[in-house]
Protein backbone atom coordinates (compact mmCIF):
# COMPACT_ATOMS: atom_id res chain seq x y z
CA UNK A 1 0.00 0.00 0.00
CA UNK A 2 1.37 3.54 -0.65
CA UNK A 3 2.45 4.97 2.26
CA UNK A 4 -0.63 7.34 3.64
CA UNK A 5 1.21 10.66 4.35
CA UNK A 6 2.02 10.85 0.53
CA UNK A 7 -1.05 10.61 -0.20
CA UNK A 8 -3.31 14.26 -1.12
CA UNK A 9 -6.84 15.51 -0.14
CA UNK A 10 -8.79 14.20 -3.28
CA UNK A 11 -6.66 10.51 -3.10
CA UNK A 12 -7.73 10.82 0.84
CA UNK A 13 -11.28 11.51 0.49
CA UNK A 14 -12.06 8.88 -1.98
CA UNK A 15 -9.72 5.97 -0.79
CA UNK A 16 -11.63 6.53 2.40
CA UNK A 17 -14.69 6.62 0.97
CA UNK A 18 -13.85 3.46 -1.07
CA UNK A 19 -12.81 1.75 2.38
CA UNK A 20 -9.03 1.38 0.87
CA UNK A 21 -7.69 2.17 4.07
CA UNK A 22 -9.93 3.89 7.30
CA UNK A 23 -9.80 8.11 7.95
CA UNK A 24 -8.55 7.65 11.90
CA UNK A 25 -5.33 5.35 9.76
CA UNK A 26 -4.63 8.67 7.93
CA UNK A 27 -4.87 11.08 10.92
CA UNK A 28 -2.48 8.49 12.79
CA UNK A 29 -0.10 8.61 9.92
CA UNK A 30 0.60 11.78 9.40
CA UNK A 31 -0.15 12.69 13.35
CA UNK A 32 3.04 10.64 14.16
CA UNK A 33 5.02 12.86 11.01
CA UNK A 34 4.14 15.53 12.77
CA UNK A 35 5.39 14.61 16.41
CA UNK A 36 8.14 13.42 14.33
CA UNK A 37 8.99 16.75 12.59
CA UNK A 38 8.31 19.38 15.36
CA UNK A 39 11.83 19.38 17.22
CA UNK A 40 13.77 20.26 13.50
CA UNK A 41 10.85 22.26 11.55
CA UNK A 42 8.77 23.98 14.39
CA UNK A 43 6.00 24.34 11.97
CA UNK A 44 3.18 23.77 14.34
CA UNK A 45 3.06 26.42 17.55
CA UNK A 46 0.36 23.69 19.04
CA UNK A 47 -0.23 19.79 17.46
CA UNK A 48 -3.65 18.79 18.16
CA UNK A 49 -3.44 15.10 17.55
CA UNK A 50 -6.47 14.34 19.76
CA UNK A 51 -8.28 16.61 17.37
CA UNK A 52 -7.25 14.74 14.49
CA UNK A 53 -8.33 11.36 15.78
CA UNK A 54 -11.54 12.24 16.89
CA UNK A 55 -13.00 13.92 13.56
CA UNK A 56 -11.56 11.00 12.06
CA UNK A 57 -13.64 8.44 13.94
CA UNK A 58 -16.68 10.37 13.20
CA UNK A 59 -16.20 10.04 9.43
CA UNK A 60 -15.66 6.23 10.20
CA UNK A 61 -18.62 5.66 11.95
CA UNK A 62 -20.84 7.70 9.35
CA UNK A 63 -19.03 5.76 6.97
CA UNK A 64 -20.31 2.47 8.62
CA UNK A 65 -23.78 3.88 8.63
CA UNK A 66 -23.83 4.57 4.99
CA UNK A 67 -23.70 8.37 5.43
CA UNK A 68 -22.36 11.14 3.19
CA UNK A 69 -18.94 11.73 4.28
CA UNK A 70 -18.22 15.10 3.05
CA UNK A 71 -16.32 17.50 0.41
CA UNK A 72 -13.22 16.54 2.81
CA UNK A 73 -13.90 13.95 4.67
CA UNK A 74 -11.00 11.65 6.60
CA UNK A 75 -8.41 14.48 5.40
CA UNK A 76 -6.44 15.91 8.21
CA UNK A 77 -5.43 19.31 7.84
CA UNK A 78 -2.86 21.81 9.45
CA UNK A 79 -4.74 25.72 10.88
CA UNK A 80 -2.45 28.46 10.38
CA UNK A 81 -2.34 30.05 13.77
CA UNK A 82 -4.53 33.39 12.35
CA UNK A 83 -8.04 31.25 12.97
CA UNK A 84 -9.88 30.87 15.60
CA UNK A 85 -10.11 28.01 17.22
CA UNK A 86 -12.77 26.74 19.80
CA UNK A 87 -11.06 26.12 22.77
CA UNK A 88 -7.55 25.92 21.22
CA UNK A 89 -4.55 27.91 21.69
CA UNK A 90 -4.76 31.13 19.14
CA UNK A 91 -1.74 33.45 19.35
CA UNK A 92 -1.15 35.07 15.88
CA UNK A 93 2.21 33.98 16.64
CA UNK A 94 2.18 36.66 18.96
CA UNK A 95 3.08 36.52 22.50
CA UNK A 96 0.18 39.75 22.73
CA UNK A 97 -2.16 36.14 21.87
CA UNK A 98 -0.28 33.57 23.89
CA UNK A 99 -2.73 31.63 25.87
CA UNK A 100 -5.71 33.45 24.17
CA UNK A 101 -8.31 30.59 23.52
CA UNK A 102 -10.91 31.49 21.66
CA UNK A 103 -15.34 30.99 22.98
CA UNK A 104 -15.85 30.70 19.24
CA UNK A 105 -15.01 28.81 15.99
CA UNK A 106 -13.53 31.04 12.67
CA UNK A 107 -15.86 30.40 9.71
CA UNK A 108 -13.48 28.78 7.45
CA UNK A 109 -12.77 26.26 9.80
CA UNK A 110 -16.04 25.83 10.91
CA UNK A 111 -16.29 24.87 7.24
CA UNK A 112 -14.09 22.64 6.70
CA UNK A 113 -14.84 20.47 9.92
CA UNK A 114 -18.74 20.78 8.69
CA UNK A 115 -16.85 19.05 5.42
CA UNK A 116 -15.15 16.38 7.54
CA UNK A 117 -11.64 17.75 7.79
CA UNK A 118 -9.81 17.30 11.05
CA UNK A 119 -7.24 19.20 12.48
CA UNK A 120 -3.50 17.81 13.29
CA UNK A 121 -2.71 20.92 14.65
CA UNK A 122 -2.03 24.50 14.76
CA UNK A 123 0.93 26.14 11.77
CA UNK A 124 3.43 28.90 12.80
CA UNK A 125 3.60 32.20 10.85
CA UNK A 126 4.81 35.50 10.99
CA UNK A 127 3.63 37.55 13.40
CA UNK A 128 1.04 38.49 12.89
CA UNK A 129 1.43 37.25 8.90
CA UNK A 130 3.67 40.30 8.86
CA UNK A 131 6.93 38.73 6.93
CA UNK A 132 7.93 36.78 3.86
CA UNK A 133 9.93 34.82 5.60
CA UNK A 134 8.19 33.58 9.04
CA UNK A 135 11.11 34.88 11.25
CA UNK A 136 9.09 37.70 12.75
CA UNK A 137 7.23 34.39 15.12
CA UNK A 138 7.41 34.58 18.91
CA UNK A 139 7.52 31.01 19.02
CA UNK A 140 10.81 30.79 17.11
CA UNK A 141 11.27 30.66 13.10
CA UNK A 142 9.79 27.61 10.92
CA UNK A 143 13.01 25.84 9.24
CA UNK A 144 12.05 24.90 5.28
CA UNK A 145 12.36 20.85 4.64
CA UNK A 146 14.53 22.12 1.58
CA UNK A 147 18.24 22.20 1.25
CA UNK A 148 20.02 23.79 -1.35
CA UNK A 149 22.15 20.74 -3.60
CA UNK A 150 25.54 22.98 -2.76
CA UNK A 151 26.37 19.76 0.04
CA UNK A 152 25.38 22.74 2.52
CA UNK A 153 23.16 23.02 5.51
CA UNK A 154 22.24 26.16 5.71
CA UNK A 155 18.54 26.42 7.00
CA UNK A 156 16.23 28.23 4.54
CA UNK A 157 13.21 30.50 4.68
CA UNK A 158 9.94 28.42 3.86
CA UNK A 159 8.71 31.78 2.92
CA UNK A 160 5.91 33.88 4.90
CA UNK A 161 3.66 34.53 6.13
CA UNK A 162 2.17 30.88 6.07
CA UNK A 163 5.21 29.35 6.33
CA UNK A 164 4.19 26.69 8.97
CA UNK A 165 1.62 26.01 6.43
CA UNK A 166 4.02 25.69 3.70
CA UNK A 167 6.61 23.56 5.59
CA UNK A 168 3.99 21.21 6.64
CA UNK A 169 2.55 20.53 3.29
CA UNK A 170 5.99 20.00 1.55
CA UNK A 171 7.28 17.82 4.44
CA UNK A 172 4.75 15.81 3.92
CA UNK A 173 3.23 16.65 7.49
CA UNK A 174 -0.37 17.39 6.31
CA UNK A 175 -1.86 16.86 3.15
CA UNK A 176 -3.51 20.19 2.79
CA UNK A 177 -2.90 22.88 5.38
CA UNK A 178 -4.81 26.55 5.30
CA UNK A 179 -2.99 29.76 4.68
CA UNK A 180 -4.02 33.61 4.75
CA UNK A 181 -2.98 36.11 1.76
CA UNK A 182 -2.73 40.04 2.20
CA UNK A 183 0.26 40.50 0.10
CA UNK A 184 1.59 37.46 -0.81
CA UNK A 185 1.54 35.20 1.93
CA UNK A 186 -0.43 31.91 0.33
CA UNK A 187 1.81 32.13 -2.95
CA UNK A 188 4.98 32.87 -2.19
CA UNK A 189 5.57 30.09 0.70
CA UNK A 190 3.87 28.09 -2.10
CA UNK A 191 6.15 28.94 -4.28
CA UNK A 192 9.42 28.48 -2.08
CA UNK A 193 8.53 25.01 -0.67
CA UNK A 194 7.14 23.24 -4.20
CA UNK A 195 3.40 23.66 -3.60
CA UNK A 196 0.26 24.80 -4.82
CA UNK A 197 -1.44 27.69 -2.98
CA UNK A 198 -4.77 30.10 -3.99
CA UNK A 199 -5.89 33.31 -3.10
CA UNK A 200 -9.56 33.20 -4.28
CA UNK A 201 -11.26 36.77 -5.21
CA UNK A 202 -11.43 38.83 -2.11
CA UNK A 203 -14.76 38.44 -0.21
CA UNK A 204 -15.38 34.42 -1.47
CA UNK A 205 -13.92 33.36 1.99
CA UNK A 206 -14.93 34.59 5.08
CA UNK A 207 -12.56 36.90 7.33
CA UNK A 208 -15.04 36.34 10.60
CA UNK A 209 -12.62 34.31 13.40
CA UNK A 210 -9.26 34.97 11.44
CA UNK A 211 -6.98 37.28 13.59
CA UNK A 212 -7.47 40.64 11.41
CA UNK A 213 -3.61 42.24 9.67
CA UNK A 214 -4.95 44.61 7.20
CA UNK A 215 -9.41 43.61 6.30
CA UNK A 216 -9.06 45.30 2.78
CA UNK A 217 -6.08 42.91 1.45
CA UNK A 218 -6.66 39.38 3.90
CA UNK A 219 -8.25 36.56 2.21
CA UNK A 220 -7.91 32.67 3.24
CA UNK A 221 -7.26 30.13 0.94
CA UNK A 222 -5.99 26.27 0.68
CA UNK A 223 -2.23 25.37 0.40
CA UNK A 224 -1.64 21.60 -1.26
CA UNK A 225 0.41 19.57 -2.85
CA UNK A 226 -1.88 20.06 -6.20
CA UNK A 227 -4.03 21.99 -8.09
CA UNK A 228 -7.19 19.58 -7.65
CA UNK A 229 -6.56 19.36 -4.11
CA UNK A 230 -6.72 23.50 -3.61
CA UNK A 231 -10.13 23.10 -5.83
CA UNK A 232 -11.37 20.61 -3.11
CA UNK A 233 -10.04 22.60 -0.28
CA UNK A 234 -11.51 26.11 -1.62
CA UNK A 235 -14.90 24.68 -2.63
CA UNK A 236 -15.34 23.48 1.37
CA UNK A 237 -13.59 27.07 2.44
CA UNK A 238 -15.59 29.32 0.55
CA UNK A 239 -19.11 30.56 0.85
CA UNK A 240 -21.62 33.76 2.15
CA UNK A 241 -20.94 34.65 5.66
CA UNK A 242 -23.59 37.28 7.06
CA UNK A 243 -20.69 37.36 9.97
CA UNK A 244 -18.59 38.84 7.64
CA UNK A 245 -19.56 42.58 5.72
CA UNK A 246 -17.25 42.04 2.68
CA UNK A 247 -18.17 38.56 1.98
CA UNK A 248 -19.49 37.74 -1.51
CA UNK A 249 -23.17 36.65 -2.06
CA UNK A 250 -22.59 33.92 -4.68
CA UNK A 251 -23.27 30.46 -4.57
CA UNK A 252 -19.58 28.37 -4.31
CA UNK A 253 -18.93 26.91 -8.01
CA UNK A 254 -17.64 23.45 -8.48
CA UNK A 255 -14.23 24.21 -9.18
CA UNK A 256 -13.41 20.66 -8.74
CA UNK A 257 -15.42 18.87 -10.84
CA UNK A 258 -14.57 22.19 -14.00
CA UNK A 259 -11.16 21.72 -13.94
CA UNK A 260 -9.48 21.33 -17.35
CA UNK A 261 -6.22 21.68 -18.33
CA UNK A 262 -7.60 22.70 -22.22
CA UNK A 263 -6.66 25.62 -22.60
CA UNK A 264 -7.90 25.97 -26.46
CA UNK A 265 -9.61 29.54 -27.19
CA UNK A 266 -8.15 30.54 -24.16
CA UNK A 267 -5.89 34.24 -24.00
CA UNK A 268 -3.15 34.29 -21.75
CA UNK A 269 -1.43 37.87 -20.76
CA UNK A 270 2.29 38.07 -20.19
CA UNK A 271 2.79 41.67 -18.31
CA UNK A 272 5.85 43.49 -19.88
CA UNK A 273 6.59 45.25 -16.39
CA UNK A 274 7.24 42.51 -14.36
CA UNK A 275 10.83 41.37 -16.27
CA UNK A 276 12.16 43.85 -13.98
CA UNK A 277 16.39 44.31 -13.39
CA UNK A 278 17.54 42.08 -10.72
CA UNK A 279 15.45 39.00 -11.41
CA UNK A 280 17.05 35.81 -10.80
CA UNK A 281 17.81 34.57 -14.79
CA UNK A 282 16.60 31.00 -13.27
CA UNK A 283 12.72 32.68 -12.39
CA UNK A 284 13.27 34.33 -16.13
CA UNK A 285 13.99 30.98 -17.69
CA UNK A 286 10.95 29.23 -15.79
CA UNK A 287 9.05 31.93 -17.01
CA UNK A 288 9.48 31.22 -20.46
CA UNK A 289 9.40 27.69 -19.85
CA UNK A 290 5.88 28.89 -18.75
CA UNK A 291 4.68 30.23 -21.67
CA UNK A 292 5.53 28.03 -23.52
CA UNK A 293 3.68 25.06 -21.87
CA UNK A 294 0.23 27.35 -21.95
CA UNK A 295 0.54 27.88 -25.77
CA UNK A 296 1.10 23.87 -25.74
CA UNK A 297 -2.50 23.41 -23.95
CA UNK A 298 -3.56 25.43 -26.49
CA UNK A 299 -3.56 28.79 -25.23
CA UNK A 300 -2.79 32.49 -27.14
CA UNK A 301 -0.03 34.16 -25.32
CA UNK A 302 -0.56 38.19 -25.10
CA UNK A 303 1.90 40.75 -24.33
CA UNK A 304 -0.06 42.82 -21.73
CA UNK A 305 0.91 46.49 -20.01
CA UNK A 306 0.29 47.03 -16.43
CA UNK A 307 1.78 50.15 -16.08
CA UNK A 308 1.93 50.92 -12.01
CA UNK A 309 3.20 47.45 -11.38
CA UNK A 310 6.24 49.46 -9.86
CA UNK A 311 3.69 51.25 -7.41
CA UNK A 312 2.15 48.39 -6.64
CA UNK A 313 4.49 47.34 -3.62
CA UNK A 314 5.19 50.90 -2.17
CA UNK A 315 1.15 51.67 -2.09
CA UNK A 316 1.18 48.09 -0.36
CA UNK A 317 3.38 49.52 2.82
CA UNK A 318 1.18 52.13 3.46
CA UNK A 319 -2.45 50.84 2.94
CA UNK A 320 -1.41 47.47 4.80
CA UNK A 321 0.56 49.25 7.89
CA UNK A 322 -2.46 51.45 8.21
CA UNK A 323 -5.03 48.78 8.39
CA UNK A 324 -2.87 47.27 10.54
CA UNK A 325 -2.40 49.78 12.61
CA UNK A 326 -6.09 50.47 13.68
CA UNK A 327 -6.71 46.80 13.60
CA UNK A 328 -4.21 46.28 16.30
CA UNK A 329 -5.51 48.65 18.13
CA UNK A 330 -7.72 46.03 20.00
CA UNK A 331 -4.96 44.24 21.64
CA UNK A 332 -4.80 46.90 25.35
CA UNK A 333 -4.30 44.22 28.22
CA UNK A 334 -7.56 44.47 28.72
CA UNK A 335 -10.20 42.14 27.13
CA UNK A 336 -8.09 39.27 26.22
CA UNK A 337 -4.45 38.29 25.65
CA UNK A 338 -0.96 39.62 27.43
CA UNK A 339 -1.20 42.27 29.86
CA UNK A 340 1.91 44.29 31.34
CA UNK A 341 1.26 46.28 34.68
CA UNK A 342 3.94 47.85 36.03
CA UNK A 343 4.13 48.87 39.47
CA UNK A 344 2.20 52.26 39.85
CA UNK A 345 0.95 52.36 36.14
CA UNK A 346 -2.07 54.24 35.01
CA UNK A 347 -4.27 53.01 32.41
CA UNK A 348 -2.33 54.44 29.61
CA UNK A 349 0.81 52.95 30.91
CA UNK A 350 -0.80 49.85 30.73
CA UNK A 351 -1.71 50.13 27.66
CA UNK A 352 1.48 50.91 26.29
CA UNK A 353 3.64 48.79 28.79
CA UNK A 354 1.29 45.68 27.49
CA UNK A 355 1.75 45.96 23.32
CA UNK A 356 5.80 47.19 24.45
CA UNK A 357 6.10 43.51 25.18
CA UNK A 358 3.08 41.77 23.30
CA UNK A 359 4.63 42.70 20.09
CA UNK A 360 7.64 42.11 18.00
CA UNK A 361 9.87 44.31 16.17
CA UNK A 362 8.34 44.07 12.75
CA UNK A 363 4.78 44.60 13.65
CA UNK A 364 5.63 47.40 15.88
CA UNK A 365 7.40 48.56 12.79
CA UNK A 366 4.28 48.53 10.91
CA UNK A 367 2.08 49.46 13.53
CA UNK A 368 4.42 52.78 13.93
CA UNK A 369 4.65 53.62 10.06
CA UNK A 370 0.46 53.01 9.81
CA UNK A 371 0.21 55.42 12.85
CA UNK A 372 2.53 58.09 11.01
CA UNK A 373 0.76 57.77 7.32
CA UNK A 374 -3.01 58.25 9.16
CA UNK A 375 -1.76 61.20 11.16
CA UNK A 376 -2.65 64.87 11.07
CA UNK A 377 -1.02 66.77 8.44
CA UNK A 378 0.03 63.49 6.38
CA UNK A 379 -2.75 61.34 5.80
CA UNK A 380 -3.90 62.95 2.45
CA UNK A 381 0.00 62.98 1.25
CA UNK A 382 0.41 59.28 2.10
CA UNK A 383 -2.72 57.46 2.65
CA UNK A 384 -5.25 58.64 -0.25
CA UNK A 385 -2.42 59.17 -2.72
CA UNK A 386 -2.07 54.76 -1.56
CA UNK A 387 -5.75 54.91 -2.37
CA UNK A 388 -5.32 56.58 -5.45
CA UNK A 389 -2.39 54.61 -6.80
CA UNK A 390 -4.55 51.33 -5.51
CA UNK A 391 -7.12 52.42 -8.03
CA UNK A 392 -4.84 52.73 -10.84
CA UNK A 393 -3.58 49.66 -10.48
CA UNK A 394 -6.46 48.22 -10.01
CA UNK A 395 -7.98 49.94 -13.99
CA UNK A 396 -4.37 48.24 -15.16
CA UNK A 397 -5.68 44.91 -14.57
CA UNK A 398 -9.26 45.85 -15.37
CA UNK A 399 -7.28 47.02 -19.11
CA UNK A 400 -5.24 43.86 -19.46
CA UNK A 401 -8.97 41.80 -18.69
CA UNK A 402 -10.32 43.10 -21.64
CA UNK A 403 -7.42 41.30 -23.57
CA UNK A 404 -6.80 38.36 -22.08
CA UNK A 405 -8.75 35.32 -19.44
CA UNK A 406 -5.84 34.83 -16.96
CA UNK A 407 -1.98 36.70 -16.65
CA UNK A 408 1.16 34.61 -15.77
CA UNK A 409 3.93 35.66 -14.14
CA UNK A 410 6.20 34.46 -11.46
CA UNK A 411 5.87 34.04 -7.95
CA UNK A 412 8.84 35.63 -6.52
CA UNK A 413 11.78 36.85 -7.86
CA UNK A 414 14.23 34.70 -6.16
CA UNK A 415 13.98 30.69 -4.68
CA UNK A 416 13.99 30.35 -0.94
CA UNK A 417 16.71 32.72 0.45
CA UNK A 418 18.46 31.76 3.74
CA UNK A 419 16.96 32.18 7.15
CA UNK A 420 18.50 35.41 8.84
CA UNK A 421 19.55 36.96 4.84
CA UNK A 422 17.40 39.28 5.10
CA UNK A 423 16.43 40.11 8.39
CA UNK A 424 18.64 43.44 8.71
CA UNK A 425 16.60 44.85 5.66
CA UNK A 426 13.31 45.24 5.91
CA UNK A 427 12.94 46.87 2.26
CA UNK A 428 15.14 43.99 0.97
CA UNK A 429 12.45 41.80 2.65
CA UNK A 430 9.34 43.94 2.01
CA UNK A 431 10.58 43.44 -2.30
CA UNK A 432 10.35 39.76 -2.43
CA UNK A 433 6.57 40.21 -3.04
CA UNK A 434 6.86 42.38 -5.93
CA UNK A 435 5.07 40.35 -7.69
CA UNK A 436 2.31 38.86 -5.54
CA UNK A 437 1.35 42.50 -4.06
CA UNK A 438 -0.37 43.86 -7.22
CA UNK A 439 -3.49 41.20 -7.47
CA UNK A 440 -3.32 41.30 -3.87
CA UNK A 441 -4.46 45.24 -4.35
CA UNK A 442 -6.75 44.43 -6.65
CA UNK A 443 -8.58 41.86 -4.89
CA UNK A 444 -7.91 38.99 -7.55
CA UNK A 445 -7.76 35.41 -7.42
CA UNK A 446 -4.23 34.03 -8.38
CA UNK A 447 -2.18 31.03 -7.33
CA UNK A 448 1.61 29.33 -7.48
CA UNK A 449 2.02 26.41 -8.52
CA UNK A 450 5.34 24.54 -8.91
CA UNK A 451 7.46 24.82 -11.96
CA UNK A 452 10.54 23.53 -11.39
CA UNK A 453 13.69 23.86 -9.55
CA UNK A 454 16.67 26.07 -9.83
CA UNK A 455 20.44 25.35 -10.42
CA UNK A 456 20.01 24.80 -6.95
CA UNK A 457 17.55 22.64 -6.39
CA UNK A 458 15.63 25.18 -4.90
CA UNK A 459 11.47 24.96 -6.38
CA UNK A 460 10.42 27.77 -8.10
CA UNK A 461 6.64 28.73 -8.45
CA UNK A 462 4.77 30.61 -11.63
CA UNK A 463 1.77 32.50 -10.25
CA UNK A 464 -1.54 32.82 -12.27
CA UNK A 465 -3.66 35.88 -11.73
CA UNK A 466 -7.35 35.62 -12.57
CA UNK A 467 -10.73 38.29 -13.34
CA UNK A 468 -12.60 38.79 -9.85
CA UNK A 469 -14.92 35.68 -9.07
CA UNK A 470 -12.59 33.54 -12.02
CA UNK A 471 -10.61 30.98 -9.67
CA UNK A 472 -11.60 28.34 -12.38
CA UNK A 473 -9.75 29.86 -15.24
CA UNK A 474 -6.96 30.76 -12.43
CA UNK A 475 -6.91 26.98 -11.42
CA UNK A 476 -7.39 25.48 -14.98
CA UNK A 477 -4.64 27.00 -15.83
CA UNK A 478 -2.37 25.93 -13.24
CA UNK A 479 -3.72 22.71 -14.01
CA UNK A 480 -2.22 23.12 -17.47
CA UNK A 481 0.98 23.85 -15.88
CA UNK A 482 1.15 21.44 -13.74
CA UNK A 483 0.41 18.39 -16.44
CA UNK A 484 3.32 19.73 -18.33
CA UNK A 485 5.53 20.95 -15.29
CA UNK A 486 5.80 17.05 -14.12
CA UNK A 487 6.93 18.39 -10.49
CA UNK A 488 8.00 15.67 -8.46
CA UNK A 489 10.67 16.91 -6.42
CA UNK A 490 10.13 16.87 -2.48
CA UNK A 491 12.79 17.34 0.00
CA UNK A 492 14.68 15.20 1.26
CA UNK A 493 13.86 13.89 4.53
CA UNK A 494 16.58 15.33 7.12
CA UNK A 495 14.49 15.77 10.41
CA UNK B 1 9.42 63.84 4.45
CA UNK B 2 11.27 62.09 6.74
CA UNK B 3 11.28 61.57 10.68
CA UNK B 4 13.57 62.84 13.56
CA UNK B 5 13.26 61.00 17.59
CA UNK B 6 11.11 63.72 18.53
CA UNK B 7 8.62 62.20 16.00
CA UNK B 8 9.22 58.97 16.26
CA UNK B 9 8.31 59.34 19.90
CA UNK B 10 5.09 61.30 19.48
CA UNK B 11 4.16 58.34 17.32
CA UNK B 12 4.92 55.58 19.59
CA UNK B 13 3.11 57.41 21.99
CA UNK B 14 -0.24 57.88 19.36
CA UNK B 15 0.23 54.25 18.85
CA UNK B 16 0.22 53.39 22.72
CA UNK B 17 3.67 51.64 22.17
CA UNK B 18 6.62 52.19 25.07
CA UNK B 19 9.69 52.46 23.36
CA UNK B 20 13.34 53.42 25.07
CA UNK B 21 15.24 56.22 23.83
CA UNK B 22 17.76 53.55 22.08
CA UNK B 23 14.73 51.87 20.36
CA UNK B 24 13.76 55.34 19.12
CA UNK B 25 16.90 56.38 17.96
CA UNK B 26 17.20 52.55 16.09
CA UNK B 27 13.80 53.11 14.91
CA UNK B 28 14.59 56.59 12.78
CA UNK B 29 16.49 55.69 10.46
CA UNK B 30 14.51 52.39 9.76
CA UNK B 31 11.20 54.75 9.27
CA UNK B 32 12.91 56.86 7.21
CA UNK B 33 14.08 54.47 4.85
CA UNK B 34 10.38 53.08 4.48
CA UNK B 35 9.28 56.56 4.12
CA UNK B 36 11.80 57.63 1.28
CA UNK B 37 10.83 54.41 -0.87
CA UNK B 38 7.53 55.17 -0.58
CA UNK B 39 7.45 58.49 -1.43
CA UNK B 40 8.06 57.41 -5.09
CA UNK B 41 4.23 57.36 -5.35
CA UNK B 42 3.62 61.37 -5.43
CA UNK B 43 5.31 60.78 -8.59
CA UNK B 44 1.98 59.31 -9.71
CA UNK B 45 -0.16 61.71 -11.85
CA UNK B 46 -3.25 60.71 -9.66
CA UNK B 47 -5.35 63.85 -10.97
CA UNK B 48 -9.16 62.81 -11.28
CA UNK B 49 -8.91 59.23 -9.78
CA UNK B 50 -10.87 58.44 -6.41
CA UNK B 51 -9.14 56.56 -3.95
CA UNK B 52 -10.25 53.11 -3.60
CA UNK B 53 -12.70 52.23 -1.10
CA UNK B 54 -13.55 48.36 -2.33
CA UNK B 55 -11.52 46.20 -4.12
CA UNK B 56 -14.64 44.24 -5.34
CA UNK B 57 -17.88 45.79 -6.45
CA UNK B 58 -20.37 44.22 -3.43
CA UNK B 59 -23.17 45.63 -2.21
CA UNK B 60 -23.32 46.54 1.51
CA UNK B 61 -25.82 44.76 3.45
CA UNK B 62 -28.47 45.99 6.11
CA UNK B 63 -28.98 42.98 8.82
CA UNK B 64 -32.78 43.15 10.27
CA UNK B 65 -33.48 45.33 12.76
CA UNK B 66 -34.10 43.11 15.12
CA UNK B 67 -32.34 42.63 18.80
CA UNK B 68 -30.17 39.47 18.41
CA UNK B 69 -31.24 38.54 14.85
CA UNK B 70 -28.03 36.57 14.61
CA UNK B 71 -27.10 34.04 17.85
CA UNK B 72 -23.69 33.99 16.59
CA UNK B 73 -22.95 37.46 17.24
CA UNK B 74 -25.70 38.24 20.12
CA UNK B 75 -25.35 39.81 23.41
CA UNK B 76 -25.94 37.26 26.52
CA UNK B 77 -22.61 35.80 26.43
CA UNK B 78 -21.01 38.39 29.35
CA UNK B 79 -18.95 34.98 30.59
CA UNK B 80 -17.71 34.50 27.33
CA UNK B 81 -16.81 37.61 26.68
CA UNK B 82 -14.72 38.14 30.05
CA UNK B 83 -13.28 33.83 29.81
CA UNK B 84 -9.82 35.42 28.22
CA UNK B 85 -9.43 38.71 29.78
CA UNK B 86 -6.33 39.18 32.47
CA UNK B 87 -8.52 40.88 34.84
CA UNK B 88 -12.39 40.54 35.08
CA UNK B 89 -13.93 40.81 38.32
CA UNK B 90 -17.81 41.00 39.66
CA UNK B 91 -18.91 40.38 35.67
CA UNK B 92 -16.81 43.39 34.28
CA UNK B 93 -12.98 43.84 33.11
CA UNK B 94 -10.62 45.08 35.70
CA UNK B 95 -8.27 48.01 34.44
CA UNK B 96 -6.21 50.09 36.85
CA UNK B 97 -7.69 52.84 38.70
CA UNK B 98 -8.33 55.56 36.27
CA UNK B 99 -10.29 58.45 38.64
CA UNK B 100 -8.17 59.98 41.53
Amino acid sequence: MTELTELGVAAIRDGVAKGDFTAVEVAEAFNANVAAAQDALNAFIVATPDAAIDAAKAVDVKRAKGEALGKMGGVPIGMKDLFATKGVQTTAASHILEGFKPEYESTVSQKLWDAGAGMLGKLNLDQFAMGSSNETSYFGNVISPWKRNDGGNAPLAPGGSSGGSSAAVSARLCPAATGTDTGGSIRQPAAFTGISGIKPTYGRCSRWGIVAFASSLDQAGPMARDVRDCAVMLEAMAGFDPKDATSLNLPVPEWEANLSGDLKGRRVGIPREYRMDGTDADVLASWDRGIEWLKDAGAEVVDVSLPHTKYALPAYYIIAPAEASSNLARYDGVRYGLRDLPDGANLQDMYAATRAAGFGAEVKRRIMIGTYVLSAGFYDAYYTQAQKVRTLISQDFRNAFTQVDVILAPTTPTAAFGLGDMVSDPLAMYLNDVFAVPASLAGLPAMSVPAGLNREGLPLGLQIVGKPFDEQGVLNAGLAIEARAQFTAKPEKWW
Amino acid sequence: MSVDTATVARIASLARIKVSQAEIDAMVPELNGILAWVEQLGEVDVSGVEPMTAVIENHLRLRDDVIDADPLTAGGVRDKVLANAPAAEHGFFGVPKVIE
